[in-house]
């Protein structure tokens, strides 16, 4: 007997993972969650049926999302990660001393309990005392905030489940309105190679652009998401996410990455023209 | 064996799968052919769709004379919405509005009616004839919205035309403002006058204890419900409903004087199905809207500047009530008109609400709304307050323009008539219709007399970006009026 989990990248387009067995089912009050565990990719999470980690290469993805805003704005504090309940990105923040609190909101307790049982290589993290969860909507959450948090990451889902609220204007405005003036905005920023996430892609960047004076992408390179040239968007209202980065500084943490480094860094800025062309037609 | 008709059975959509099941050879009409004569639209509609996109057939019933699965699901809607008849319209609450106005007053007799009217009930008057006696609705000044009718109003307007024939009421108005209804049917009753209830925006009020009275409830004589608009059936479809001392042979006659001899099934269906789920559900699906607005509610006034408004501006009279699933907010206060946060809601936030006047938008929300579509509008409002807030003491307030009636909307509409510029009109008056649209209510109704209070309002309108219809001149540079 065979069993594969497959995942449909496009009508035409699949990606699939042989399974080992399923640890995890469940359709919660947003969502249907999956733990799996295979042979090539470990133990993996898909909600809805769309990946969310595996084992084997979730390090590029949450080293991605915290190290570039992190090395651009080495004195944030407090931070607030809407989405992110398996715990990837707080772990990653948690290797910051300087940070002082993460406020992690995740719509969905069930994604936490399950990552917290199954997937403890992330969801540990979860237990630090600097980390405080808060189970509700991110859009209704930072609503409240005004000049709060020095930066706020965006790990959140597709823009067609429960993660839709966090890829409009309102949503990035009031995150515009939670940051303190040199505060930073981060994202996972979907694919911009499939023709329906390049669309997702283009529009989150222009709303993104609409609501900030400084907002670059970068990409990363994530074998089990779609196509697996995977982008990020930096939005801040005056940090350069180069420019303004302290690479010597960052270089003396000893912070030991698997993905980043400093080099890579700069060039993950660094984009292919057709993603170039792709983003600034909605920069005008 | 004949079944038993009850409140879980849907004999329209019933008969419409038997029909499917029958495999039938279509040689009637609709030229598609279950869709496989016009492929684009089939690929644009589905098969489903277009599979029972069918005509009247014996096992189908034909709405111009139902004998067979129309007219029970026409007897389970009247049951349902607690009336002695329900018709199914099918082009729209415009026909059933239309029809309870034609079958209750001929040419030259009168109706007593706020002027606060949806389009419809004017136009119904230029096909009859009758003669609108106004009573004028009273205002929220604050607000700038026109309410209901004051019980004192109704009574001196049937005491000084006794030979008034109905009464016509707004339950709610677009806004959610109710008039006491009860005491208006009691009062025209007893001078042998009907109760007419436009409850365009009423379905629900038939299906939860929270809401204001319904029309059927207080006794009125006929209700246009659109069950398309709270209730969730079809664009276009709606129903009327009668009471138990109306003619209904006689109004039957009056629907099929314009209602079509070929009524769309999906329409009727989903009629039928919504009747069912109404009645089946309806308390639950309206306690769940009630707490989405009234959370809505809450989070926009904490916003600042903003006012959604609920229960408290009832007065016990020409605001009696309030139907507390109305997410009506008043959008001056940050210097903005409605129709200004309307436009900016959907050009920058992709969001579309039902419309916005002068001082207010209104959110529609309904059964098919979830907490985080809430929460989108909540922030989309917050952030427009935060980027685009002025001064609100650049803007007019709206007032309710009392008319002036010369002749009856007939006379005037078919009256020798010339096309001035607009404004050179005061004085003149009106041979045709002035809208906002929406609300689509009018600032002018064939035979009032233009003023020039009236003449500054349609051009302020005009200028926040008001879509200004019914006018033969679309662009409204000139208007007809009596020669």
């Amino acid at each position: 007997m065979e069993l594969w989990f497959t995942e449909e990248h496009t009508k035409n387009a699949r990606f699939s993972i042989k399974v080992k067995r399923a640890l995890f089912n469940k359709t919660s009050d947003f969502q249907r969650i999956d733990i799996f565990e295979s042979e090539e990719y470990g133990r993996f999470l898909t909600l809805d049926g769309y990946m969310m980690l595996t084992e084997k290469d979730e390090f590029i993805y949450h080293e991605m999302i915290v190290h570039v805003p992190m090395c651009a704005k080495k004195d944030a504090k407090n931070i607030l990660v809407i989405g992110g309940g398996d715990g990837g990105t707080a772990r990653e923040l948690l290797r910051y001393d300087t940070i002082e609190n993460i406020d992690l909101v995740e719509i969905d307790e069930d994604v936490v309990l399950s990552c917290k049982e199954y997937l403890p290589f992330v969801a540990k993290s979860l237990d630090d005392e600097r980390v405080h969860i808060f189970y509700e909507d991110g859009l209704k959450f930072v609503r409240r905030y005004e000049n709060a948090y020095d930066m706020i990451i965006v790990d959140s889902t597709d823009p067609f489940g429960p993660g839709e609220g966090l890829f409009t204007k309102e949503f990035y405005g009031n995150c515009y309105k939670a940051l303190k003036k040199d505060g930073v905005l981060v994202n996972q920023h979907e694919s911009p190679f499939y023709e329906n996430d390049a669309a997702a892609c283009q529009r989150a960047h222009k709303r993104i652009a609409d609501s900030f004076p400084i907002s670059r992408v970068y990409s990363a390179h994530i074998p089990s998401y779609p196509s697996g040239h995977w982008l990020f968007g930096f939005a801040s209202k005056n940090i350069h996410p180069v420019k303004d980065a302290d690479f010597d500084y960052w270089n003396t943490l000893g912070i030991k990455t698997k993905y980043y480094n400093t080099n890579l860094h700069k060039g993950a800025f660094y984009l292919p023209s057709y993603v170039w062309d792709l983003l600034e037609e909605v920069e005008k | 064996m004949v079944k038993y008709l009850t409140q879980d059975s849907a004999p329209i959509l019933e008969a419409l799968k038997k029909m499917k099941a029958a495999r039938l050879l279509p040689f009637d009409v609709p030229g598609h052919k279950r869709g496989r004569g016009n492929p684009e639209l089939l690929e644009f509609l589905g098969e489903t769709a277009l599979s029972f996109d069918v005509n009247s057939m014996k096992m189908l019933d034909n709405l111009c004379h139902p004998v067979s699965v129309i007219k029970d699901a026409q007897m389970l809607a009247a049951e349902a919405f607690g009336a002695s008849a329900a018709f199914f319209i099918v082009s729209g609450t415009t026909a059933a509005i239309e029809a309870m106005i034609l079958a209750s007053v001929k040419s030259g007799e009168k109706i007593i009616m706020p002027r606060n009217v949806h389009r419809s009930a004017i136009n119904a008057l230029i096909l009859s004839g009758a003669v609108p006696v106004y009573v004028n609705p009273a205002t929220n000044d604050n607000l700038g919205i026109a309410l209901g009718m004051k019980v004192h109003d109704v009574a001196n307007s049937i005491a000084k035309h006794p030979d008034a024939k109905a009464v016509f009421v707004n339950n709610p108005t677009y806004y959610g403002v109710c008039s006491n209804i009860a005491e208006i049917v009691k009062l025209a009753h007893k001078n042998n006058m009907k109760v007419l209830a436009d409850e365009a925006h009423g379905t629900h009020l038939y299906f939860n204890d929270k809401l204001p009275l319904s029309a059927m409830k207080a006794g009125a004589d006929m209700a246009a419900v659109s069950a398309h608009k709270s209730g969730g059936s079809l664009t276009q479809s709606s129903m009327l409903l009668a009471g138990k001392n109306v003619n209904v042979g006689y109004l039957h006659q009056i629907i099929n004087l314009t209602q079509t001899t070929s009524a769309s099934y999906l329409l009727m269906a989903s009629l039928d199905i919504t009747r069912r789920n109404l009645y089946l559900n309806g308390e639950k699906i309206f306690d769940k809207v009630i707490n989405l607005v009234e959370y809505a509610r809450d989070e926009i006034n904490s916003i600042g500047d903003y006012y959604a408004y609920g229960r408290e501006i009832t007065d016990g009279d020409a605001a009696f009530d309030f139907d507390i699933t109305k997410l009506s907010i008043f959008t001056r206060s940050i210097g903005l008109t409605g129709i200004e946060v309307y436009d900016l809601l959907r050009d920058e936030y992709d969001i579309q609400t039902e419309f916005g006047d002068l001082g207010n938008i209104l959110a529609y929300v309904s059964v098919g709304d979830r907490e985080k579509d809430i929460e989108r509008l909540v922030a989309a409002l917050s952030e427009i307050r935060r980027n685009y807030k002025k001064d609100a003491s650049r803007l007019l307030t709206s007032a309710y323009i009392e008319p002036e009636v010369k002749c009856t909307p007939r006379d005037a509409f078919y009256a020798e008539k010339k096309a001035l510029p607009i404004e050179e009109t005061a004085g003149e008056v009106a041979a045709e219709l002035v809208m906002a649209y929406p609300p689509g209510i009018p600032i002018l109704s064939p035979g009032e007399l233009i003023t020039k209070e009236i003449l500054e309002y349609i051009k302020y309108a005009k200028k926040k970006g008001a879509q200004l219809t019914g006018t033969e001149d679309v662009t409204l540079s000139r208007l007809n009026v009596i020669n």
